[in-house]
Order: C-alpha cells, then sequence, then structure tokens
C-alpha cells in the first residue's frame, strides 16, 4: 500500500497546474464570461494537455491512465475555476464523436430534472441525457431553449428547456448509468477540492497583506482558526477523492459507491464551507465583484447538485452503513 | 496512488489474526475502572503476552527490542488487535509510546538496558508529570522545582491530569531547574522513581466520576542526578523529540473505534421506536448518519495518506493537527447525534431495555475530554495556521 503520488502524478499535476497559471489565470477566466464561459481554442488546448482522453487506451489516441489521474487532473481544473462542461465531456470521450479530442463539446443534465437548466448550450455540440435506462445522446440545436438572464455564475450560463426533452439515441458503451453517475461524482468532487484549495490559498495570502490595528489581520485567532478549518476541511476530502479514484481503478480495495459518495460529501463541504469563508476573511472587500472570493463560491453552489447533490449521496451512504451493519 | 496491500503485509494480518484467535479467548474479563491493581496486571499481563508473540513494541526499532514494522504494519496491528477487541495498551501507554522513544533518543546507555526491556516486558509502568494547575496549553510556563543539591534534585511542586499515577514505578518529569533562563530553556527530564518518599497521589474526579487521572504533589522528594535524560536545562528539547517520532499512527485504534460506534448508531436508529416506525425512516437522520460515515472514511483515507507520506518522507510534519481536530470533533458529533436519538433513555448511563445508552451516554461524556488532552483544539488550530498556512504569529 502506498497512497501517494508516483512521480508519473506529480508530473501530471504539475504540468496541469502550470498550463492554468499561464493560460487561465483568473484575469483570463473572467474573460470567458463574454463568451459564455466557453473558447473553442483553450478547448482544444485541454484536449492537448489530454484532459478528455486521459482514460483512453493509447492504442486509441488516448493517454492510457486511470481515474486516480483523473481526479487528480480535475483537482487542478477546479482550482483554476476552468468553465465549461469538462466532467460531461471527459465522461463520454471515446463514446461521442469528437469529445476526446477536444472537437465536440458535450453537456448534460439529468432526465428527471425538475429544472430543466443547461449549462452553456449554444456552445454544446451534443448533449447527454441520463436516466435509469442509460445514457442518450440529444442534438442540442433541436431543443427550444430560453437564456436565464441571470445565472449565479456569470462563468456558468444557462438556458431552459422550454419544449421536449426528446430521448434521444442511446450512447453505446454506457452499460450501466448509475457508474457513470459515480464517476461524474467523483470527477465533480475533484474539482470541489480543487475549489476549496484555491478558496483557501486566496483567503490566507490576503490576510498575510492586509493589515488592520497595525498588524495583518492573519495574526488574529479569530482569523486564524477560520482559515485552519478550511484547510483541514480540504485535506480531509484530498484523502477522500484520491481513495475514491484509487478505488475506482481497482474495486477490489473497497466499495466504490462508499468512496464516492465519501469524496462526494466531503469535497462539497470542502468548497461550499471554504467559498463562505473566504469571502469572510476578505471582509467588504470580500462581498465585491473586484476580488475573487465570489467566484469560487459560486463555483462551489454551480457544482453542488452535479451528479447528485449531498442529500441524495449522504442517503446513499446510510443505506451502505446499514448494509454492512 | 494504490490502497491494496502486499503479499507480505496479508501474510502478517494472517498471522495475528491467528495468534488473536487463539489467545483472546483465555484472556479473563477486564477489571472495573476503579480497580487499580487489578488493571495493572490485566495489561501488563497483555503487554507480556504481546513481547512473548514478538507484537511488543510494534514500532520500537529491533535493536531496542522492537518489532521495527512498516507503517502499514502498524496500521494493520492495530486495526487488527481493535477489532478483535484486544486489551488497549492501558497503562502501558506513557512507557511505550512516549518515555520508551524518548529514552531510545536521548538517555545513555546503561539508562537504555535499565529501562527498554522492562517497558518492553510490561514489568515497568509510567506516568507522565508534564502538565501543571499554572502549565496547561502553555506547558512551558511549568515551574514545579529542580534544586540541585549534591547529587540529588530536590522536587517541590505539583502536577496534574497524570494517567495511573497510582500504580506506576516511573514518572518522566519535567522540572524547572533554572528559574532565570527563558521558560524553554530551564526545565529538565528526569526519570523519577514513584516510590520516592516525600510525594502524594490524589486522583481526580472527572466528567465521568472516576478517571485515571490524578494530581501529584512533589514536597522536597529526592531524585538522583543519575535519572536526569539529557542535560541539565535541555528538558524542552528531550520532552519534545518524542513527538517528531510520531509517524501518523496515533489515531487508527480510534478509527476502528469510530467506525464501529457509527454502525452502532445506525443500528440504534432502528430500534429507537417513533410514533409510527423507527427512527431510522426518518430521512434527516440517515442523512445525518451517512454524512458522518463519509467524513469517517474521508478520515482514514486521510490517515493512509499520512502513513504513506511519512514512511516515503520520513517526518509526517504536522499533520497530526490536522487528523486530532477533525478525529475528536467528528466523535464528538457521533455521540452528540447518540444523545439526540436515545432521547429519554439518555437519562441512564447504563443500557435501557435494548437502548444502548450505556455506551452512548458513557462516549459522550469522555469525549468532551478529546478536543482538550494533548493540545486542545484551539491550540492545534493556531499550529495548522502558523507552521503549515504560514500566518504570522500573534505573540
Amino acid at each position: 500500500m502506498d497512497f501517494e503520488l508516483s512521480d508519473d502524478q506529480v508530473a501530471l499535476q504539475e504540468g496541469l497546474r502550470s498550463f492554468c497559471q499561464g493560460r487561465l489565470p483568473m484575469a483570463a477566466v473572467r474573460e470567458l464570461e463574454a463568451t459564455g464561459g466557453i473558447d473553442r481554442a483553450l478547448w482544444r488546448e485541454l484536449a492537448e494537455m489530454g484532459v478528455f482522453a486521459l482514460r483512453l487506451p493509447e492504442a486509441d489516441g488516448g493517454v492510457g491512465l486511470g481515474w486516480a489521474d483523473a481526479v487528480l487532473a480535475f483537482e487542478e481544473l477546479g482550482r483554476a475555476i476552468v468553465p465549461g462542461p469538462l466532467v460531461w465531456t471527459h465522461l463520454v470521450a471515446g463514446l461521442v464523436e469528437g469529445a476526446a479530442e477536444g472537437t465536440a463539446i458535450v453537456g448534460g443534465l439529468p432526465r428527471d430534472d425538475q429544472s430543466r437548466l443547461v449549462e452553456y448550450a449554444p456552445s454544446l455540440d451534443a448533449l447527454v441525457v441520463l436516466d435509469d435506462a442509460g445514457a442518450w445522446l440529444v442534438d442540442p440545436s433541436s431543443l427550444e431553449l430560453e437564456p436565464v438572464a441571470h445565472p449565479l455564475d456569470p462563468l456558468v450560463p444557462v438556458w431552459r428547456v422550454t419544449g421536449l426533452l426528446p430521448q434521444g439515441e442511446r450512447i453505446v458503451g454506457v452499460e450501466d448509468p448509475a457508474a457513470l453517475q459515480e464517476q461524474g461524482a467523483a470527477l465533480v468532487a475533484a474539482t470541489m477540492l480543487g475549489v476549496a484549495e484555491a478558496a483557501t490559498d486566496l483567503a490566507v495570502g490576503f490576510a498575510k497583506e492586509r493589515v488592520q490595528f497595525d498588524r495583518p489581520i492573519g495574526a488574529f485567532q479569530a482569523l486564524k482558526h477560520l482559515m485552519a478549518d478550511m484547510f483541514v476541511r480540504a485535506e480531509v476530502a484530498r484523502g477522500a477523492v484520491y481513495a475514491a479514484g484509487v478505488t475506482l481503478d481497482d474495486p477490489a480495495v473497497g466499495s466504490v459507491r462508499r468512496a464516492v459518495a465519501a469524496a462526494r460529501i466531503t469535497a462539497a463541504e470542502a468548497a461550499l464551507g471554504n467559498g463562505k469563508t473566504c469571502v469572510q476573511v476578505h471582509g467588504g472587500m470580500g462581498y465585491t465583484w473586484e476580488v475573487d472570493a465570489h467566484l469560487l463560491l459560486k463555483r462551489a453552489y454551480a457544482l453542488e447538485p452535479a451528479f447528485g447533490g449531498r442529500e441524495e449521496w449522504e442517503e446513499a451512504m446510510a443505506d451502505l452503513v446499514a448494509q454492512a451493519g | 496512488m494504490d490502497l491494496r496491500y502486499s503479499a507480505s503485509d496479508e501474510q502478517f494480518r494472517k498471522e495475528l489474526r491467528e495468534w488473536l484467535g487463539d489467545v483472546l479467548p483465555a484472556i479473563p474479563p477486564e477489571p472495573g475502572p476503579h480497580e487499580w491493581a487489578e488493571r495493572r496486571a490485566w495489561d501488563t499481563t497483555w503487554q507480556r503476552m504481546l513481547f512473548d508473540a514478538g507484537y511488543a513494541g510494534i514500532n520500537w526499532p529491533t535493536e531496542y527490542g522492537g518489532r521495527g514494522a512498516t507503517l502499514t504494519e502498524q496500521l494493520i496491528f492495530l486495526e487488527e488487535t481493535t477489532r478483535a477487541g484486544a486489551p488497549y495498551i492501558g497503562v502501558n501507554f506513557v512507557g511505550v509510546l512516549h518515555a520508551g522513544p524518548t529514552i531510545m533518543a536521548e538517555a545513555t546507555e546503561e539508562q537504555k538496558a535499565a529501562h527498554l526491556p522492562r517497558i518492553l516486558r510490561g514489568e515497568e509502568v509510567w506516568c507522565q508529570g508534564f502538565s501543571e494547575p499554572g502549565a496547561g496549553s502553555d506547558l512551558a510556563s511549568l515551574s514545579c522545582k529542580g534544586e540541585r543539591d549534591g547529587d540529588e534534585y530536590v522536587i517541590t511542586g505539583q502536577k496534574i491530569w497524570t494517567s495511573f499515577a497510582q500504580i506506576a514505578d516511573w514518572c518522566e518529569l519535567l522540572v524547572r531547574t533554572d528559574p532565570d533562563a527563558p521558560k524553554h530553556k530551564g526545565i529538565t527530564w528526569l526519570m523519577f522513581p514513584m516510590d520516592t518518599p516525600g510525594i502524594e497521589i490524589r486522583e481526580i474526579r472527572t466528567i465521568v466520576g472516576s478517571s485515571e487521572f490524578s494530581e501529584v504533589f512533589f514536597d522536597g522528594a529526592r531524585v538522583p542526578v543519575a535519572n536526569r535524560v539529557g542535560a541539565e536545562n535541555d528538558g524542552w528539547r528531550v520532552a519534545m523529540v518524542t513527538f517528531g517520532f510520531e509517524r501518523g499512527t496515533g489515531f487508527i485504534s480510534d478509527l476502528v473505534e469510530t467506525d464501529r460506534l457509527i454502525a452502532e448508531l445506525a443500528a440504534l436508529a432502528r430500534k429507537v421506536t417513533r410514533r409510527s416506525g423507527t427512527a431510522w425512516d426518518d430521512v434527516a437522520l440517515r442523512r445525518d448518519i451517512g454524512h458522518l460515515q463519509a467524513e469517517m472514511d474521508a478520515l482514514w483515507a486521510m490517515t493512509k495518506r499520512n502513513l504513506a507520506q511519512a514512511e516515503r518522507h520520513g517526518v509526517p510534519g504536522p499533520a497530526g493537527s490536522v487528523v486530532k481536530v477533525y478525529y475528536s470533533e467528528l466523535f464528538q458529533r457521533v455521540t452528540d447525534l447518540a444523545m439526540q436519538l436515545l432521547g429519554r433513555a439518555g437519562l441512564s448511563r447504563d443500557d435501557v431495555g435494548e437502548l444502548a445508552s450505556g455506551t452512548f451516554v458513557e462516549e459522550r461524556l469522555r469525549s468532551t475530554s478529546f478536543t482538550i488532552a494533548a493540545g486542545t483544539s484551539q491550540i492545534q488550530r493556531n499550529i495548522i495556521a502558523e507552521r503549515i498556512l504560514g500566518l504570522p504569529k500573534d505573540r
């Protein structure tokens, strides 16, 4: 047992981190608001970095890595709050044409979703509708859509499906929709972990610089303890997220469903908790549009309902506890 | 990253299970909490059994008679012994986990030979004389005096929160030997024989009504200078050196227990009746339990990461503070939820019919100490903020 990153995994992590720092500093991410959160050139660059084809076999043009690597990649994407339907496109890479190569942008939603909101709708080349029977591919241009004037996250614009949501064509290769749900939840958890860490870094950096009562506010215990809790939440979630990746690769080490539930629940706690605390540590500036804290908090909320919200996963976990007992 | 146990780990686990299966049925029932002599005998007998089977000092280097096990083997050892319901380390705690390692690191060869084998065989029980009424979180401000008089130190003052003082043979004692030096520079670490004249032990009645804790009063008690470990006035460093040995295994038994407690909580929920059905029919309660289990599983995963990092890089750093803060508060939330669930049955510290109020009320009360002992949650948060996040000190 060696539950520590391999050298290759460290290289993957550092590669994506430096790509995001260079190509997607927060100012560049903010500019994506003007184009509905999507820049096709950037999307292809992400594909070249292996974000979508990461788990496809090398023989099929993929990178040949596993879920443990994928969660590391999505942690970095979350840290940089890269917008776009990254998880859906990654999940169907190899199943939907162009997804792996970054030429097709694929979104998705659950069929029984009451809101019928679709993120990034006009930018999508394909839409996955997930239900108990399978995953279905719908042509987004066939949908009647109404833009939502005021989305929660300015980088996650949404449209409402006002007409019929068609059955779509079955995606061959998704035999078990529950498994796809688990995989999606693991990647969302990884993304949330990245958001949580970015929030900690932003708050700590600010608290070291901001001076009140003649000292950096980070010297005050009341604030220190808030930030210590941010760190703790993210570290705990990191353990669970990495364990979910390893378990998806090697289900012999434990229940995939249970590992994903633990990751999803603790990562949501970390992203939301840290997003809120980051605003609080910034004081009045945290309430402004200018400081990035609100973007982290909004992304945490935007991710929360994806692939089952916390409540759904908490119930799933309780069932697993009852079965085990 | 992987979570698979190696073939040799599995072999280690198999042998340990077989041994536990052989020996545990023959162990007499655990003595009551106040039966000190019996407790000592029970715990030290277990230590001797571990020794004879080659499991004593699982984390001690082989040169001192320990097993020198890998961290993964230590994890397996703690998991398996706790799951099997084997005796806990009990009265051997200070000797095996603190005084012993300190002696290994800092004592003379003669001192090592005199104590380490005896600790390992369960022949010598140690207690810890660190905290004082005026020196809790700020331990370095301790004032119990050690005045040099020829070949002896004369000890005057008071210690508190000393576990198993009544039945210990030795005390690892921190005393102030230079009152004029800065507070960290005037402390000395002594091996103090508990049968020395001039000490008085008073048991502390705690929130649970009883406890292994005592106050120890020293009134001119004399201890040979030869009992000093390390240099005079260098005792703070000597005491702290042990914390550098902590490799992240410290909470593994507790994690196993907490897992079991959450399972018992789910079982309790299915026994607590509501107007119709049981508490388990309440989806909000089920979600609460699911949430606690998620946190627990995450804590296990984090512990395995800490072990992997310690195995690879040697020093785990302040990650222990993260585990301590999270574990202690999680455990309290588990027992809080149990109290809520028990309702009026929670008025009893004994089981009420089939409701396990005995366990849960006791654990709720006992766990109030978890966020206080061995560094309060507030001190741990300061450590995380200052040593990990690099936030400025406020003093």
